[in-house]
């Protein structure tokens, strides 16, 4: 066991604890809490990976933007416990396990089949290192190779704020 | 720095994730906590997405992360202003009770 891999495991049992708190709080504002401290985790192995740019963006728009407006609406709506938490469906939650439990155990058996593979190859230098995933290199990629899709996620953007505007507009000052 | 832990266990980490988030939403009822878990599995995708791109040395999977994230931003501002207008109809956001258009 190298210090790293000790690193990753305890990184990601934080990660995966944090989702799970997430799924059994009562309380959607814990929930809501734990989601934050899971994302500031993911952003954290993002750093790990070479993409400072992208661990940037993960901290400030996921856990900061998008957590404060769920915060926001939880409190606004004053529907931090929902009443009779209960499914409609008995089996519901049993099958779901199942499944998931299904699910990873095949992909176990994949991933132990084929082993763990090769870590990515390290940097040729310092420079190397710095210059992947930097705010330079993705800006050139999403300027130049990837423009289209940029302008369409603005269409995206705007659609989506038109939308949420519509849609909470009271129709009866009309 | 840090070259030594394999790819496929960051993709291992990212199947678990997605997995915990498709249990919430099949398994939760408050509107807000599915929601939630959906955006837990979208950020699993972009953990995937980043693995990849240092493994191939490919700045595109990280610009694809980008895009998820646009797509998420925008997801949440419409599905919030949708669980607001169906709060103010229903005073409820259990989505079992959602259940007019069964015939």
């Amino acid at each position: 066991m190298t210090v790293e891999l000790v690193i990753f495991l305890l990184l990601a049992l934080v990660a995966l604890v944090s989702a799970a708190m997430m799924l059994l709080s009562r309380n959607a504002v814990h929930s809501a809490l734990w989601l934050v401290l899971n994302f500031a985790v993911v952003a954290l192995f993002f750093l790990w990976l070479g993409a400072p740019f992208i661990a940037m963006v993960q901290v400030t728009v996921y856990a900061g933007a998008i957590m404060v407006l769920f915060l926001f609406v939880i409190m606004l709506l004053g529907a931090e416990l929902v009443q009779g938490e209960r499914n409609v469906l008995r089996s519901q939650p049993l099958l779901t396990l199942f499944f998931a439990l299904l699910f990873l155990g095949v992909a176990g058996l994949y991933f132990l089949s084929g082993g763990a593979g090769a870590a990515p190859e390290p940097f040729a230098s310092a420079e190397a290192a710095r210059a992947f995933g930097s705010p330079t290199e993705v800006g050139l990629a999403l300027f130049t190779q990837y423009s289209l899709p940029f302008e369409i996620t603005s269409f995206l953007l705007l659609v989506g704020m038109i939308g949420a505007v519509v849609l909470t507009r009271d129709e009866r000052k009309q | 720095m840090f070259p030594t832990i394999p790819t496929a266990y960051f993709v291992a980490l990212s199947a678990m994730l997605f997995t915990l988030g498709v249990v919430g939403v099949l398994t939760r009822r408050n509107a807000i906590i599915v929601f939630m878990s959906v955006e837990l599995m979208l950020n699993s995708a972009n953990l995937a997405f980043v693995a990849f791109a240092r493994r191939f040395m490919d700045v595109s999977g990280q610009v694809f992360v980008f895009f998820v994230m646009v797509v998420a931003a925008a997801e949440v501002a419409v599905g919030l202003a949708l669980i607001v207008t169906i709060f103010r109809t229903k005073k409820s956001i259990n989505v079992d009770e959602l259940s007019q258009l069964k015939g």
